[in-house]
């Protein structure tokens, strides 16, 4: 447990309170405030995994969100999150950390022979290779993915909360350095509403790698503590740390993870792990400053190489030592202020390589000042070490031919940086699809025309690289957004900022550093380390003739992964532009997608799981059903009773039961559920003659009348039956699962095509309880709660009454899904139970048997009656249903002019059909296809598919229903059915598809 | 995640509202006397405009109102809002294809 590598004094962290955590089973400690990745490297580990296909050793290579390398299995199944960036880690005790794609352990790893194969198995080869037997490729990728591949998923559903939040604010800054805190500062001070979110555990950015900078002759993190302190005092200002920005929508919509428990030891159950942050922003501040672009030579990619900056981040911020022998290779002045201040830490600083010939800049003077040795015009064009770097090869280098002069030289080291220069961070400007512009100075892709308006990127985001610039930047942002809010700056005092630090330039690029072989022959210049994809593929790739970039990203997967080419992408478009022999921003860029950050399907889901993923509606009569034993299905939201099985019966014979019960006595069905729609207006039968295929102006207040309801394209919608209460006044039910479409449909028209019509759409499904009571005895029933006459000649069959039932006002409908004499009564939703429980009191007599869908479903199959959605697709006509009978001829209706449309006319469209099987016990699979003749001959041609099947108990034999070509006129014809276990069911069209009381004598009962 | 102005309710985000395509296509007074091509063009086909649209929203979350509006389908810019039944804005279709 000793920190070997950890400074006595100094860093961002909690001295006081020593931590413990476990990397690959082994105990380790560390401090609050450090990252996974600091932990480590102050216990002198820096081989932490295995690449993604050669299985080679890998290292920490950043200190940030780039990191491409050090990724872990974090926790136990299945509190697991794979593929973590140690980087991001924030380390906390107890912490369980393991390696990844090494097996059967790190240090002794079966992959790593694809190291040694790796001229063999170049871009592409696994889909070139294994193509061939085309079907063979889901067994090769079987083995192909175990093989590769990243973290573990967990195995087990999610045991955490997560959470989801809407945020509306004036002003939201995606940043808490530098330029992001002056940006907040403004815009809180102005009064604008405000929003600062900081991705990491600590505000201040690139400030947080420094040391001895100064903003205003005060310490740097000083500035950042006070500007904290002064925001967070603000009412108007919204401060959020470990809240990633992950997402830049339409209309300033942009989406936001917030960390809430992973950094805790102790996880309050209240809390949930991770919140969604929905967004809305008048004015958008990106402030989301630059990651540092190593160098592309050969071998880059050993533990113990990573980029100049995070050398300084572990020295300064987190006080550990990377190493104690470094060489830092460069092309840039920045690169040695880590040289500094790494020499300063005690590091010994071999040699500086700069590709550079003329050596400029503040800080290469200080460094010669301090005699730090440099190498000038110089690059690193070879390392050695297995585990660990052990030594750089340098060498002097031909900038025109791309290769090497003179004799190359070793050096060896325990550590090697290297800065290629600074990419902004402008994933979230690219995702709101701004333009971006290529500065020739900085080399590099900075903001350019923003597509949404409302928005700013300030600071090095912007490509203003330095800290003054990036204050200044900032403020005069986060002042514009608040003024362009109508917040404008109170304060007359000049805000200005003094600061000692300067931009990274003078530079000298070079996209791919030569080596003493040619590329590819020997060496590896990783350009993508995560993908494992070199300098070599991309040549290859051009050889292949890929020239867009983005064939080029996907053959050779560079720029991919849960990394995202942070690092990569500038890199690989610099090299195809060598290759191409044409400037770099004519390659472009790929294009830039969220999630900026991996986050977790946790937060996507929220408390949206299990029983709240979706509302169910229960009827108020639910209850009883519960407490009757009901087995329940889905309809729509609704949960309806299926059936009701009795002392142990199973589905087939609770539902023989219910449906014999219905023709023999009396059956009750709640149908509740049916969509009501009241319809008042003096228009109000005008609009039903539009809306039905049928003739409505006619109907008599107190008469019911069945409805078919057709889409524009002719196809049918809906059905059901409308009623006319009054003279202005209709209520019109629907399908349970369509009532919210046809009301939309009904809106449309009637606010789209005919305004001019007086007519008020009204749902009201919820409002009534609706039973239906069918069977020889329903009369008798209905009888003893009522005094309504309810005689067929005062209710015939499709009358409608309005009276009391049990006491209760009620709208009674003489209409009949069944066959059988039938009421549907209609009382106040709130009365529903208490009719339901009076009418089941005193039915015992009648033997009252309540019935579930699936005995309605019987009933009505027996009858011929359709449902829509099982005998239509939305490709069924009236025509194909033999419903001809209702489509009006004289009058136009939605959806009429399309059935005499050529093909709505074929003779051989498919037509719904009565089936009879050959084998009466037998009950066709619904969905079954039908056949002329079963033969090897593939594909069969198919004459139509079943739409019902059912046993009947009433008919004793199996009945269905099937929409069949031309089957209007193919009665008497057999078909087959081959399944799919093997059986060919034969069976026949029936004359009808009304297989019980053709005559309706039942109804009038 | 358009931010769309119900003239109704103002500003609501866009997952309350139904998209119900172009604008101003009347349905025809007399569908029997049309041919099944000009039928067809009613039913079946509208444009796909890179540019600027003028297009039909509901708010179906909302007030259940229907009502135009004129959108850059490039930008996402929403440029106009009016009710149903007014007169298309004097806005300049752009096409960019």
């Amino acid at each position: 447990m000793t920190e070997t590598f950890r400074l006595s004094e100094g860093g961002l962290i909690d001295r006081s309170r020593p931590i413990t955590f476990t990397f690959n089973g082994k105990t380790l400690r560390g401090y609050p405030g450090d990252t996974l990745a600091s932990a480590l490297i102050a216990n002198g580990i820096h081989f932490v995994g295995r690449s993604f296909k050669y299985h080679r050793p890998r290292g920490i290579m950043s200190a940030g969100a780039e990191e491409c390398n050090a990724l872990f299995q974090i926790g136990d199944d299945p509190k697991t999150d794979p593929n973590s960036k140690a980087t991001q880690v924030e380390l906390v005790d107890g912490l369980k950390a393991a390696s990844q794609n090494a097996w059967p352990s790190l240090d002794f790893d079966i992959g790593e022979i694809n190291n040694v194969a790796s001229r063999l198995i170049p871009s592409g080869f696994y889909y070139k290779t294994f193509m061939w037997p085309a079907a063979m490729w889901m067994k090769y990728e079987h083995v192909i993915r175990k093989a590769s591949g990243l973290g573990k998923s967990p195995t087990q559903p999610d045991p955490d909360n997560y959470d989801k939040s809407y945020v509306h604010c004036d002003v939201l800054v995606v940043g808490g350095g530098a330029a992001g805190l002056s940006a907040a500062l403004a815009a809180g001070r102005a009064g604008a509403r405000v929003v600062l979110a900081e991705a990491e555990f600590a505000f201040g950015g690139a400030l947080l790698s420094t040391k001895g900078e100064t903003i205003n002759a005060k310490p740097a993190l000083d500035w950042v503590e006070e500007a904290v302190a002064e925001l967070e005092d603000l009412p108007n200002v919204r401060v959020m740390k470990r809240t990633v920005c992950y997402g830049y929508f339409d209309h300033n919509f942009l989406a936001m993870r917030e960390d809430l428990t992973d950094h805790l030891a102790a996880k309050p159950a209240h809390l949930p792990r991770h919140r969604l942050w929905k967004v809305r922003a008048k004015q958008v501040v990106i402030a989301t400053g630059a990651i540092e672009r190593p160098l592309v030579f050969a071998d880059n990619d050993r533990p113990g190489i990573m980029t100049a900056n995070a050398a300084r981040t572990y020295v300064n911020r987190f006080a550990v030592l990377p190493g104690k022998r470094a060489v830092v290779f460069t092309n840039n002045d920045g690169a040695y202020a880590t040289a500094l201040d790494l020499k300063a830490a005690g590091v010994e600083v071999a040699a500086v390589v700069d590709l550079r010939e003329v050596l400029e800049g503040p800080l290469t003077e200080k460094a010669r000042e301090a005699g730090v040795k440099i190498h000038t015009g110089k690059g690193v064009v070879g390392t050695a070490g297995k585990k660990r770097i052990t030594s750089v090869k340098i060498g002097e280098i031909d900038f025109d031919e791309k290769g090497i002069i003179g004799p190359v030289e070793e050096i060896a080291c325990d550590l090697l940086l290297s800065s290629g220069g600074w990419n902004p961070t402008v994933h979230l400007f690219c995702q709101a699809k701004g333009q971006l512009v290529w500065d020739e100075d900085h080399a590099c892709f900075v903001p350019g025309e923003p597509m949404q308006k409302a928005q700013r990127s300030a600071g090095a985001a912007n490509g203003t690289f330095g800290i003054e610039g990036g204050l200044k930047e900032g403020y005069e942002a986060g002042k514009a957004a608040a003024s362009d809010c109508g917040f404008k700056s109170k304060s007359r005092k000049k805000v200005s900022f003094q600061t000692s630090d300067e931009d990274f330039l003078p530079a000298r690029w070079m996209w791919l550093v030569p080596s003493d072989k040619p590329i590819g022959r020997g060496g590896k210049h990783f350009v993508d380390m995560q993908n494992d994809s070199t300098a070599a593929d991309l040549h290859l790739a051009l050889r292949e003739g890929y020239s867009s970039i983005e064939h080029v990203k996907r053959f050779t997967t560079t720029g991919m992964a849960t990394d995202q080419g942070k690092t990569a992408n500038v890199n690989a478009i610099g090299i195809i532009a060598d290759v191409y022999g044409k400037p770099l921003p004519e390659v472009g860029v790929t294009t830039f997608r969220p999630p900026y950050f991996p986050v977790t399907f946790g937060i996507f889901a929220g408390r949206d799981i299990g029983d709240l993923l979706d509302p169910a509606r229960k009827t108020p009569i639910h209850s009883w059903h519960e407490r009757n034993g009901a087995e329940f299905e889905c309809v729509g939201q609704w949960l309806r009773p299926w059936y009701y099985p009795k002392d142990g019966e199973d589905i087939h014979a609770a539902v023989n039961r219910e449906v014999k019960a219905c023709r023999n006595s009396l059956g009750i069905l709640d149908a509740t559920t049916l969509g009501k729609i009241d319809i008042q207006g003096q228009d109000a039968a005008e609009f039903l003659n539009r809306v039905y295929t049928n003739a409505w102006k006619k109907l008599a207040p107190g008469k019911c009348r069945y409805g078919l309801m057709l889409g524009e394209d002719g196809m049918v919608m809906d059905d059901g039956v409308t009623s006319r209460l009054g003279e202005n006044q209709f209520v019109m039910t629907t399908t349970s699962g369509n009532a919210a479409p046809v009301m939309a449909h009904l809106e449309e028209f009637l606010q789209t095509e005919w305004p001019d019509l007086k007519v008020f759409l009204t749902s009201v499904t919820e409002q009534f309880a609706t039973m239906t009571i069918s069977g020889p005895n329903a009369r008798n029933l209905l009888a003893e709660v009522t005094d309504m006459d309810l005689s067929s000649e005062a209710l015939p069959h499709m009358g409608a009454a309005v009276g009391e039932v049990a006491g209760v006002k009620a709208r009674i409908f003489r209409i009949s899904f069944t066959g059988e004499q039938s009421f549907e009564i209609n009382v106040p939703a709130s009365y529903g139970l208490f009719l339901w429980q009076t009418l089941m009191r005193l039915g015992e007599k009648y033997n009252i048997t309540p019935y579930g869908t699936e005995a309605m479903h019987v009933l009505r199959a027996e009858k011929g009656f359709i449902i829509v959605g099982q005998e239509t697709d939305g490709s069924v006509t009236p025509i194909d249903l033999g419903m001809n009978w209702i489509v009006s001829k004289t009058k136009d209706f939605v959806g009429k002019r399309s059935l005499t449309r050529p093909d709505i006319l074929k003779e051989d469209r498919k037509q719904l059909v009565g089936i009879l099987t050959d084998d009466p016990n037998v009950v066709l699979p619904e969905g079954a296809h039908l056949v002329v003749r079963n033969s090897s001959e593939r594909p069969l041609p198919m004459e139509g598919h079943v739409t019902s099947s059912y046993h009947s108990p009433n008919c004793g034999r199996s009945i269905a229903m099937a929409l069949i070509k031309g089957g209007s006129k193919r009665a008497g014809e057999r078909l087959l059915a081959p399944l799919s276990d093997g059986r060919v069911i034969s069976c026949t069209i029936a004359e009808s598809p009304v297989f019980y009381d053709p005559e309706g004598v039942r109804l009038n009962g | 995640m358009l931010l769309i102005e119900c003239p109704y309710c103002g500003p609501r985000t866009e997952s309350e509202f139904s998209y119900g395509a172009e604008a101003h296509i009347a349905r025809p007074k007399n569908p029997e006397e049309i041919s099944d091509k000009e039928w067809a063009d009613y039913v079946f086909l509208r444009d796909n405009t890179k540019g600027i649209v003028l297009e039909r929203w509901v708010h179906t979350a909302g007030c259940r109102r229907w009502f135009n509006l004129a959108r850059n389908t490039v930008t996402y810019e929403i440029l106009q809002v009016y009710e149903m039944g007014a007169k298309p804005p004097k806005i300049e279709l752009k096409s960019f294809v």
